[in-house]
């Protein structure tokens, strides 16, 4: 009982860490090419979910709702980088703070007009409805499993992505050089806005993969929003790799806080991050300044 | 512009405000405290962001913190005497602001930004779960402080009178401090800071320690105004700290306009007056504020009393007299 207990805690941290590192992958990528903080990237991620659950209201089918919701999300990031996020490129992180903390208040209240302010559940699809059996007392959901393995998928493609195309690489240049990428005859701007849009795709994917296990509700992406930043912080600011690191991280000691120690589980999370930048004040795997 | 002039709307400023209570109704006496309060609040993040070019995230912690040690230490008393209360809110208030600060001031830029959220987020999980300070509830004050000398009441909150003229003295001489602290070589060192810090560092200071000092000084009056709300309303919880409340703060320092110390006073101004009248119009406001905050970062960078200089200098290069050398900077180093 003991060991499958742990076995079932260990699985769910990694599933969790997975869900954040798709929104903090996203951020650390803005910041780290474009320069922007972002703080409505929370709001992308309960906008996925909201999707996630309306499309599948409205379709029956969960898949088609992630089908159709990616290129939704896809466009509103688009929208909002070409009519708000795109004039700050060049201005203090102070008002990159301001606007997108406006946006914030701006999407919780559409939000509201949408979908109104009750919570919200979305059924697991019946293939994944099953959970596999430990022990007499023990058993893990399918859908769970799959969450995990839907974000190795799209954290292998990101990979691949940025790794080895031609697009990863100009987006890694930008990431190191953003003025010698333009210099060089790459339109900065067209970059800029993919990058966003993609970013939001990702963390909509991510409140779309976890709509079904948590409910949906308003405000439900701030507190995701300020668990990401702990991520991007702890693996310093534009990298991937530490975005991952930092998620596993986050996602072992808050569940294993809950576990343990329930009183202090959600202020463990924060002490991490202390203690890590007073060893590293640039995170784990940060450039120092 | 001569000294008299540019103090002159500060002085009208305060002579309204003074006589506004022989005036204004309860409800008004009672919004315009409210006002106050936040200008003070305002003000003492402006200390970081505008002059010492910290841009902290997590001001309403110390906001919060403020109150919530007057709640805590006075909930069952029978008499809660002011001298005792408003010290022990500025030191709990100072001391967390140590802490942070200590650990924030390591970082800059982003970082710093996200650390001061990220911690201040810590306190607010700390009291919203903490079942022995009323978790979400929050704390209850039925009591206002006193002010006494052996049993004789010198100045009793209770009044809303005494309370609005209480807050706005501790307005005007957080002003006057703050006037003061950066007229004196330390408010020149943190302005040098704002501007390079490497230089500031290579000519032998210690920024770090400059920056710290700035950040306690700057989250003890965030504790005064904490102070000053958990009295006023009776009533702390763990949404005063919420970063939503440091969010409100910073879009109140922009707006009013950032680095001036009456920037604050007037975008506490605007922004309380939205929060209390635009629900009145719609039940989504929040949309309406967004809007605003969103306008204001595009279109007025540097805030609404960058307004008036710049009407004024209008009218008066129509009239043909050349700008002042200072003036025509000011208004070309927008955006």
């Amino acid at each position: 009982m003991e060991l499958s207990f742990y076995l079932v805690q260990l699985l769910n941290a990694v599933q969790y860490g997975f869900l954040l590192f798709l929104v903090a992958s996203g951020l650390t990528l803005l910041f780290g090419i474009m320069g922007i903080i972002n703080l409505a990237h929370g709001s992308f991620y309960m906008l996925g979910s909201y999707l996630a659950y309306w499309l599948t209201d409205v379709t029956g089918n969960l898949w088609l709702g992630i089908l159709l919701g990616l290129p939704i999300a896809m466009m509103v990031g688009y929208i909002v980088e070409r009519f708000a996020i795109s004039f700050l490129y060049k201005r203090d992180h102070l008002y990159q703070v301001l606007l997108t903390f406006a946006l914030i208040l701006i999407f919780n209240e559409l939000q509201q007009i949408l979908w109104g302010t009750d919570v919200h559940s979305v059924p697991i699809p019946s293939i994944l409805a099953g959970s596999f059996q430990l022990t007499e007392n023990q058993s893990y959901p399918v859908y769970r499993l799959f969450i995990s393995a839907a974000c190795i998928a799209v954290a292998c493609g990101m990979y691949w992505v940025i790794q080895k195309t031609r697009l990863g690489m100009i987006i890694r240049a930008g990431a190191s050089n953003r003025e010698m990428v333009q210099a060089l005859g790459i339109n900065v701007n067209r970059l800029f806005a993919f990058v966003f849009s993609m970013g939001v795709a990702l963390a909509g994917f991510a409140g779309m993969l976890a709509a079904p296990v948590d409910s949906v509700y308003p405000g439900m992406g701030e507190n995701v929003l300020i668990i990401s930043f702990v991520v991007v912080v702890i693996g310093g600011t534009g990298s991937i790799k530490g975005a991952f690191v930092g998620a596993m991280l986050i996602g072992l000691v808050s569940t294993f806080g809950k576990v343990l120690l329930p009183e202090m589980a959600s202020i463990m999370v924060y002490a991490l991050m202390a203690v890590i930048l007073m060893w590293r004040p640039q995170g784990l795997f940060g450039r120092a300044a | 512009m001569s000294s008299l002039t540019r103090s002159l709307p500060l002085v009208v400023a305060l002579l309204t405000l003074l006589l506004f209570p022989l005036f204004g109704s309860s409800f008004y006496v009672g919004l315009v405290t409210r006002i106050i309060i936040i200008a003070i609040f305002a003000m003492s993040l402006d200390l970081l962001i505008g002059y010492t070019g910290l841009v902290s995230f997590g001001h309403a912690a110390f906001f919060g913190i403020g109150g919530y040690a007057l709640a805590i230490a006075f909930q069952d008393a029978s008499v809660i005497p002011l001298w005792q209360a408003l010290p022990l809110s500025l030191l709990a208030a100072g001391l967390a602001a140590l802490v942070i600060g200590w650990i924030s001031i390591r970082t800059s830029g982003i970082y710093f930004i996200m650390i001061t959220l990220a911690l201040s987020q810590m306190f607010f999980y700390y009291f919203f779960e903490s079942p022995r300070y009323g978790g979400d509830d929050g704390i209850f004050l039925f009591l206002k402080p006193v002010l006494m000398i052996g049993s004789e009441d010198i100045l009793n909150l209770d009044n809303e009178n005494n309370f609005y003229y209480f807050a706005l003295s501790s307005l005007v001489l957080t002003y006057l401090f703050l006037v003061m602290i950066l007229q004196a070589p330390f408010g020149k060192v943190i302005k040098a800071i704002k501007a390079n810090e490497h230089r500031v560092r290579a000519l032998g200071y210690s920024t770090n320690g400059y920056k710290l000092v700035s950040f306690v000084l700057a989250g003890t009056l965030a504790g005064l105004a904490g102070f000053l709300e958990g009295a006023h309303t009776g009533y702390i919880n763990p949404a005063y700290m919420s970063w939503h409340e440091s969010g409100v703060a910073i879009a109140i320092v922009i707006l009013g306009g950032v680095g001036t110390l009456y920037g604050p006073i007037v975008g506490a101004f605007i922004i309380v007056l939205l929060q209390n009248f635009l629900p009145e119009l719609t039940e989504h406001w929040q949309l309406l504020l967004g809007g605003i905050v969103i306008s204001v970062v595009l279109f007025l960078p540097r805030g609404a009393t960058s307004l008036f200089p710049r009407l004024l200098s209008l009218i008066r290069t129509e009239k043909g007299v050349p700008l002042s050398q200072e003036e025509s900077t000011k208004v070309d180093t927008d955006g």
